[in-house]
């Protein structure tokens, strides 16, 4: 319990060591205020502009953009996670192409939709799928794997019936590595589609960010990035927390 | 385990035995047969088709416009993969042997690894300006941590009797990673180069193609801009082939020096 607590005080010492070293830098005039301003002024800044309600609507457009996304993978790469699985040939085929899939920065491949699809949601969501999906997959194949095959055979004795089976035997033993491919789907549906708001598109929390950039305006460029980030961390760090959860749950049997 | 740490699905081949050319070979075709699909479909507003985009690839690889782009981005994208592999493995190894720092590190790190740092661009410029120091910075930022959570992992999970035997023969601290630690973890490190490969490039092209005036990120928005379709679907093509043929040189050789340590 000691080493816990420990760990814990060096930690946010690690981490807020740096923040108050800026706050004194920014405050004393060694940082220059027009490349970083102090951290106050950016919590001041995403604190007022959540409260004013001019974020709203760019809020609502990128979280809903995440959320499809995020959803399409993860019901799209199941499925065909399970599909792949069944069908032997059709996996050794595609084992190529997941494994150097991440080797391909997808991001390359924006530009492109928005010339197809228009400036607009559907580009972001394509992009978001592009960079989650795959994750989705290749971590079904592996809860597929990891099924204990005698647990199949038991469901043969029994004979139960393939909804049974799914439910009983398979999402049991499959559901941790599917869990920890759904919290990558996340994090990377969100880091697709906040980047290309960021990049090229007129709405969303990452358009505001590289607006307030192109119009000089740090106080609010800081404040908007931050919320992003803290909602990026909180989002990771409940998926993570949930994850230990059902593992250890999973351990104790 | 390093696995989850680093938070990229690591994909095991079933059977990579069974694995017969002719897939590989069914999958190409496929592809290719899917652009050409999408090309026809999309003609001059987005993607050009295989064999028109080769042709003007060939030509593209003749000219000096291509080339001082592929430099400028080849510049920085080196200097990044090799700050963050030099300073990946030197974090990495003084974090592993020291658990307590290791314990401190990693959450931090892995937190990092999952936000969304395109937001930290625009930092990023107003720290550095713009130039090719602030893509260098970028492409180290995605880079960088990969690396020192595989060679932490890596460390981490060697059996205690090898560091046990370093210190029976005295060996000092430096001797000790150089000539112990460093073999030991090579396959896992290299796993780590790997990743750190790939998004070290994506961070360096994500930099031309917000805010720049050269390299290949550059020139691929430069395409879109000017309706120039074959211009921006020959270099995607020519960054995919090449962070293909770079990824599976480099799987390649984990999985010898995997072997080769068994």
């Amino acid at each position: 319990m000691t080493r816990a607590l420990a760990l814990l005080i060096v930690r946010s010492v690690v981490l807020a060591g740096p923040i108050l070293l800026l706050e004194f830098g920014c405050r004393a005039g060694y940082v220059d205020p027009n490349s970083i301003i102090p951290p106050s002024d950016m919590i001041a800044s995403m604190v007022e502009h959540i409260g004013s309600g001019d974020l709203n609507e760019s809020m609502v457009q990128t979280f809903s953009t995440i959320a499809l996304a995020f959803g399409l993978s993860v019901a799209i790469g199941t499925l065909s996670g399970a599909v792949i699985h069944r069908i032997a040939r059709l996996r050794d085929m595609v084992d190529p192409l997941l494994a150097s899939y991440y080797s391909v920065p997808t991001f390359i491949f924006y530009p492109v939709l928005v010339a197809l699809l228009g400036l607009g949601k559907a580009p972001l969501v394509v992009l978001g799928i592009l960079s989650a999906m795959p994750a989705v997959i290749i971590s079904t194949l592996s809860g597929l794997d990891s099924v204990p095959p005698v647990l199949l055979k038991l469901a043969r004795i029994q004979r139960l019936g393939p909804a049974l089976t799914l439910w009983w035997i398979i999402l049991p033993s499959a559901l941790p590595r599917l869990f920890s491919g759904f919290k990558l789907a996340l994090s990377y549906s969100l880091i697709g589609v906040i980047a290309g708001e960021f990049i090229l598109s007129g709405s969303g929390l990452g358009f505001a960010i590289s607006f307030a950039y192109q119009s000089f305006d740090n106080r609010a460029m800081y404040g908007i990035m931050l919320f992003v980030l803290l909602t990026a961390v909180v989002a990771n760090g409940v998926l993570y927390a949930w994850e230990g959860r059902l593992r250890r749950r999973r351990s104790k049997g | 385990m390093s696995t989850s740490a680093v938070n990229e699905p690591t994909y095991k081949q079933a059977a990579p035995a069974r694995a017969r050319p002719v897939d590989a070979l069914i999958l190409l075709a496929l592809m290719l047969l899917l652009w050409q699909a999408v090309g026809v479909w999309t003609s001059g507003i987005a993607v050009a088709p295989p064999l028109p985009t080769l042709a003007y690839l060939v030509n593209l690889l003749q000219t000096s416009l291509f080339w001082d782009n592929a430099a400028a981005t080849l510049e920085a994208f080196l200097i990044a993969f090799a700050i963050s592999a030099v300073a990946g493995l030197a974090l990495g190894l003084i974090f592993g042997t020291r658990p307590f720092a290791s314990d401190v590190a990693e959450p931090i790190l892995s937190g990092f690894y999952t936000i969304p740092k395109v937001t930290l661009y625009p930092v990023v410029l107003l720290v550095f300006g713009l130039g090719i120091s602030a893509k260098i910075a970028f492409g180290v930022m995605h880079g960088l941590v990969p690396v020192v959570l595989f060679t932490l992992g890596a460390v981490r999970s060697l059996p205690p009797v090898l560091v046990r035997t370093a210190r029976v023969l005295r060996l000092s601290r430096r001797q000790t990673m150089l000539w112990v630690l460093l073999p030991a973890c090579l396959p896992d490190i290299v796993g780590g180069l790997r990743i750190s490969f790939s998004l070290s490039l994506l961070g360096v092209l994500i930099g031309e193609m917000f805010s720049s005036q050269r390299g290949l990120g550059f020139l691929l928005v430069s395409g879109i801009a000017q309706h120039n379709v074959l211009l921006s679907t020959s270099v995607i093509t020519m960054i995919v082939i090449v962070a293909i043929v770079a990824n599976m040189a480099m799987l390649h050789l984990s999985r010898r020096l995997t072997h080769r340590s068994k």
